[in-house]
């Protein structure tokens, strides 16, 4: 299926476009006239998947995150989060509920557990030493719904 | 997002207000802990009326924060949560570590 509309994001991984990124998205998808709980629910799933790769991904050091987006003739939305950094040795084992690397950093370890449950598909590629990516899809039932 | 801290007799509340993320949270419980540590209150009182955005960040911090409490022997309370952020604590079963103001079962 073609895509109604597409956008690419690139912006350094630096903690305070955690919040730039995923207000970027939710304007993105806003063309789909998504209710407010959707749009909530994207947003925090975008801010999960960008704060993993800043945390995890390059383990805070300033390198480049990219996300890609695309809006659907059927209400789905597909969104890329992409870092080129260290990558997940046990996908598995980091999307187990409460499963986290930095425990002294606060981190609950429910990044993925929170994407999975605002999402309808969450599918994650990773090679160790050469980066991460997160797909998120997630179909709105919008304000006819 | 900013969070302003009050004590009152011995209870501390804070209310954050805002967006509540990974890049918020460090300076937060910065600012929390200190008040807390100082005042050795018996209730700490998180106040998320004002929060209007939050993501799983904000999972550590009450996690961190009870912590906190469970050390210096007092109790956590999460108060005032909208739908939206009541949802991600949820999905953490926070009810049953923190007594949550609406729904919650006081430990």
């Amino acid at each position: 299926m073609k895509p109604l509309n597409e956008m690419k994001l690139s912006f350094p991984s630096k903690s305070a476009n955690e919040a730039f990124a995923r207000t970027a998205v939710a304007a993105f998808v806003a063309a789909l006239d998504p209710t407010v709980d959707e749009l909530t629910d994207i947003k925090t799933a975008v801010s999960e998947a960008v704060t993993n790769a800043i945390v995890h991904g390059y383990r805070e050091s300033i390198q480049t995150i990219y996300i890609t987006a695309a809006i659907y003739p059927d209400n789905r939305v597909v969104i890329r989060i992409r870092d080129k950094g260290c990558g997940i040795e046990d996908i598995q084992k980091a999307m187990e509920p409460l499963y986290t690397t930095s425990p002294e950093g606060e981190r609950a370890g429910l990044g993925f557990a929170v994407m999975q449950s605002l999402c309808d598909k969450v599918k994650v590629t990773s090679r160790p030493g050469k980066g991460t990516t997160v797909t998120l899809t997630r179909t709105l039932a919008g304000r006819n719904g | 997002m900013s969070v302003r801290i009050y004590l009152a007799e011995d209870i501390l509340t804070a209310y954050l207000s805002g967006e509540l993320d990974h890049h918020v949270v460090r300076t937060i419980r910065e600012e929390i802990d200190e008040a807390a540590e100082r005042a050795h209150p018996a209730v700490l009182v998180l106040d998320f009326r004002d929060v209007t955005f939050m993501d799983s960040s904000g999972i550590g911090l009450v996690m961190g924060r009870y912590a906190l409490m469970q050390e210096l022997g007092g109790e956590l309370k999460i108060e005032n949560l909208p739908n939206h952020i009541k949802k991600v604590m949820r999905l953490a079963g926070l009810e049953r570590l923190a007594n949550m103001e609406t729904g919650g079962v006081r430990k």
